[in-house]
């Protein structure tokens, strides 16, 4: 079977695809942040940054760039006509009280039912880090991960049942990788969108986890 | 009259005593109150509590604060960074306690201190590591854990302009964790660029009411390429 897996650019592509008129959206630090390069023009769109920016533009010139102006990441960014500043608990308020439409976030594993683990591989030594995850991960309406489906070994990050540490409990709802996109649904996975010449029954093998056909009425 | 504003960061950092707790301003560099946290250093108090939302960067800043030793704990919700070696070795060789939170719950957790709330139940972190040995209970069928406030005996924030009543407003992203860190600590500090006469901030504008801020002091923003004087230990 041969078949081309998507660059991290067309998942981002992807992603942005599905994101609607009018949504507000955080993208997490990392892969996510891209899906901002391909979101549709022909739509208005608000992106969110934990750090006190709701309409949140593009990087801007390198002459233009403005310390005081950064995204979660903290890389240089612009705000859009039309954008708002707010303090620190204003905008962790937006998240945690529902308010943002869609989050998209990166991930080590994402279990069948939703479970996510994105902060913590666990290890003894290492330094942790969470960050605004957590509370993205159990506030937002939707919570979507962007990530390749198989790690380097080549072992699914879709997993029965997450071997690192949990971010959060059954809080995602969909899942964009490199070969599918499959959705975590109330009766179990239902993947579509494979790329260009993988098979059910091949995404089936990769993954583990049993995945069911397309249900008509997901999207 | 009131005048809250200090002539030098000095006299702003007067009275910090050892084993104070310190909310530190800041998302990155933005908002972060580098020449107080300078003048932290020089007023020399330890054995020093820090709250903010990494655990320094590079050489200065927090990170140089860090490197002094003088602080046993820091309480943040990412301390890794590409460049934060300093906080990595203090904390491999066992020389800083970290408390990890949820950047959320941080913030929650400061205004709730703030605002003389006991506690609140969030559904941040329930079902993870960061729950282990909190209270949860369900509410409306949702999960969440208990979390307590951090009150703080001083808050060092940046601002753009202050009058001398403390009223402050600030610059774009780096308002973050001002505002509600001045209202956590008992004693707020606020460097900012510039100070306004009274009446001169608009008070629709106002994003920080003086009740919050009990010193200001001026340290004008650095003009690209002209090294200035801001503060001890700053060329």
């Amino acid at each position: 079977m041969t078949y081309a897996r998507c660059s991290r650019a067309e998942i981002a592509r992807r992603v942005a695809a599905d994101i609607p008129e009018g949504a507000y959206v955080n993208l997490g630090i990392g892969l996510p942040t891209m899906v901002a390069d391909h979101l549709p023009p022909d739509r208005e769109i608000l992106l969110h940054s934990e750090n006190g920016i709701l309409g949140m533009g593009p990087a801007p010139a390198k002459e233009d760039i403005d310390p005081d102006l950064m995204n979660a990441g903290k890389q240089p960014v612009t705000l859009l006509t039309g954008g708002a500043f707010f303090h620190h608990a204003d905008s962790f308020a937006m998240i945690r009280g529902g308010h943002l439409d869609i989050c998209v976030l990166g991930a080590f594993q994402v279990s069948a039912s939703g479970d996510l683990a994105n902060w913590s591989t666990g290890e003894p030594d290492a330094i942790p880090a969470v960050g605004g995850a957590m509370d993205l991960a159990v506030g937002a309406k939707s919570v979507w991960v962007m990530m390749e489906l198989l790690t380097r070994k080549g072992e699914s990050k879709i997993v029965p049942r997450c071997t690192y540490p949990l971010t959060g409990v059954g809080v995602v709802s969909r899942v964009y990788t490199d070969l599918a996109v499959i959705d975590i649904t109330p009766d179990g996975l239902s993947a579509y969108d494979l790329v260009p010449g993988l098979d059910m029954a091949e995404l089936q093998r990769l993954t583990g986890v049993p995945l069911g056909a397309r249900v008509a009425a997901l999207k | 009259m009131i005048n809250k504003i200090a002539e030098s960061l000095e006299v702003a950092l007067s009275g910090v005593e050892d084993g104070a707790t310190i909310l530190i301003g800041g998302f990155g560099d933005a908002g972060m109150p580098n020449e107080l946290i300078d003048a932290l250093i020089a007023q020399g108090a330890k054995g020093l509590v820090v709250v903010n939302n990494n655990a320094g960067q590079g050489e200065t800043g927090v990170a140089a604060l860090l490197k002094t030793g003088r602080v046993r704990k820091i309480i943040c919700s990412f301390p890794r960074n590409a460049d934060s070696q300093v906080f990595d070795n203090l904390y491999r060789a066992g020389r800083l306690e970290l408390e990890l939170v949820p950047q959320g719950t941080l913030v929650e957790r400061l205004r709730a201190a703030g605002a003389g709330i006991g506690a609140f139940y969030t559904p941040t972190a329930f079902g993870t590591e960061l729950a282990r040995g909190k209270e949860s209970r369900r509410i409306d069928g949702r999960d969440f854990i208990l979390e307590y406030p951090i009150h703080a005996d001083y808050a060092l924030i940046k601002a753009e302009a202050a009058d001398r009543w403390g009223n402050l407003v600030y610059r774009k992203a780096a308002r973050n964790f001002g505002p509600v860190m001045a209202a956590a600590a008992k004693c707020s500090i606020a460097q900012v660029n510039r100070i306004a006469e009274l009446g001169d901030l608009d008070p629709e504008a106002i994003v920080t009411p003086g009740i919050f801020v009990s010193r200001v002091v001026r340290v004008a923003r650095p003009v690209p390429g002209v090294a200035v004087n801001a503060g001890e230990g700053r060329p």
